[in-house]
């Protein structure tokens, strides 16, 4: 549960194409597409349920770090 | 920065990837991945072998033993490298133009001597590298650009040919469901024998705008449409049976396994 508590999301921009896959999967909404990159839109509804770094092809969005 | 586990089993400085915008290859990669790090497999005990197309760049930006070999030959390399070390875990990544195609032969060969050998094909449906020709897995009536009116062949159902050629374990799933390819891999490496593992994965970029499904996402929502259990499709009438994609386990059994029966040729000398 600790290790739960502090992971957050991180985005590698570098690495994004900008498909969109992480944005339509995203359960709670939280991200969005800016300027052919995902960005977070809204942080405080994600629950961490890492679906968009299961499903990033290009492995730019991730739980992790505090 | 990249994820742990990515940096562990990447060569990081590799990335990006050269695969295109919404390419579903990243994603299976990464369930592979994914499944040797739950198994807790050394490092240097895994050998990554692929042969020649989009999915084939895979082993490049794996931080194994690996090997990129010849088109279609991605086995023939692979049951080499078994034989001359059966401890290794041979993983062998190819698309479906580079096993069923030109390396057709050489995958029901392997399924035959049921080898320990766990191949994964990145099903994209077309040749992307090329330039999208349509491949033995392009579904008929669906356009390539060598078929730009429509191909008239009727599609290989790859899950079928490794079963019916001998393969002891043998399943499908598609990139929507990346867990359920997670789990597939690790029964795949446990598994003492070949074992074919097909992943349905989307190519936008070819096979996409030939065929107007959208993008990736749109792709995406339609394998999730498509796909069904193999239990489930099982109680559905033939008519409903049309279009899906059966995913599961789809096959399992036990044969002797191949470098077994050469050791002990080997110790009755």
């Amino acid at each position: 549960m600790d290790t739960f508590v502090k992971e957050k999301i991180n985005i590698e921009k570098e690495l994004c194409k900008g498909c969109g896959i992480c944005v339509s999967f995203c359960p709670k909404n939280v991200l969005t597409i800016k300027n052919e990159k995902v960005h977070i839109k809204e942080i405080d509804s994600c629950i961490k349920c890492g679906l968009c770094e299961l499903r990033c092809p290009d492995y730019a969005i991730y739980l992790g770090g505090k | 920065m990249v994820s742990q586990l990515i940096g562990k089993y990447y060569r990081t400085g590799s990335l990006p990837h050269i695969w295109c915008p919404g390419c579903g290859n990243g994603i299976i990669l990464r369930a592979i991945v994914k499944a040797i790090d739950n198994l807790g497999l050394n490092q240097d005990d895994v050998c990554v072998v692929s042969g020649i197309g989009c999915s084939s760049r895979a082993s490049g930006y794996l931080d194994f033993n690996t090997v990129h070999t010849t088109h279609g030959r991605a086995l023939a390399f692979a049951t080499g490298i078994k034989f001359a070390n059966p401890d290794l875990h041979v993983i062998v990544i190819t698309g479906d133009g580079d096993s069923a195609a030109i390396g057709g032969n050489h995958l029901i060969h392997t399924a035959r001597r049921n080898i320990d050998i766990t191949t994964i094909v990145f099903n994209n449906n077309i040749y992307g590298m090329t330039g999208g020709q349509y491949s033995p897995t392009t579904p008929t009536g669906e356009k390539g650009t060598t078929a730009p009116y429509g191909n008239i062949d009727a599609n290989f159902d790859l899950c079928e040919l490794a079963k019916a050629a001998g393969a002891t374990y043998v399943s499908r799933s598609t990139i929507y469901g990346a867990n359920m390819i997670i789990n597939q891999v690790e029964e795949g490496i446990k598994n003492k024998g070949f074992s074919f593992i097909e992943t349905i994965s989307i190519c936008p970029t070819y096979y996409g705008r030939k065929n107007k499904k959208g993008n990736a996402v749109d792709m995406i929502n339609q394998l999730k449409e498509m796909s069904i259990n193999k239990t489930a499709y099982d109680k559905l009438s033939k008519e409903k049976r049309n279009g899906k994609i059966v995913v599961g386990e789809l096959h399992k059994s036990q044969r002797t396994e191949y470098t077994e029966e050469y050791e002990k040729i080997i110790q009755s000398f």
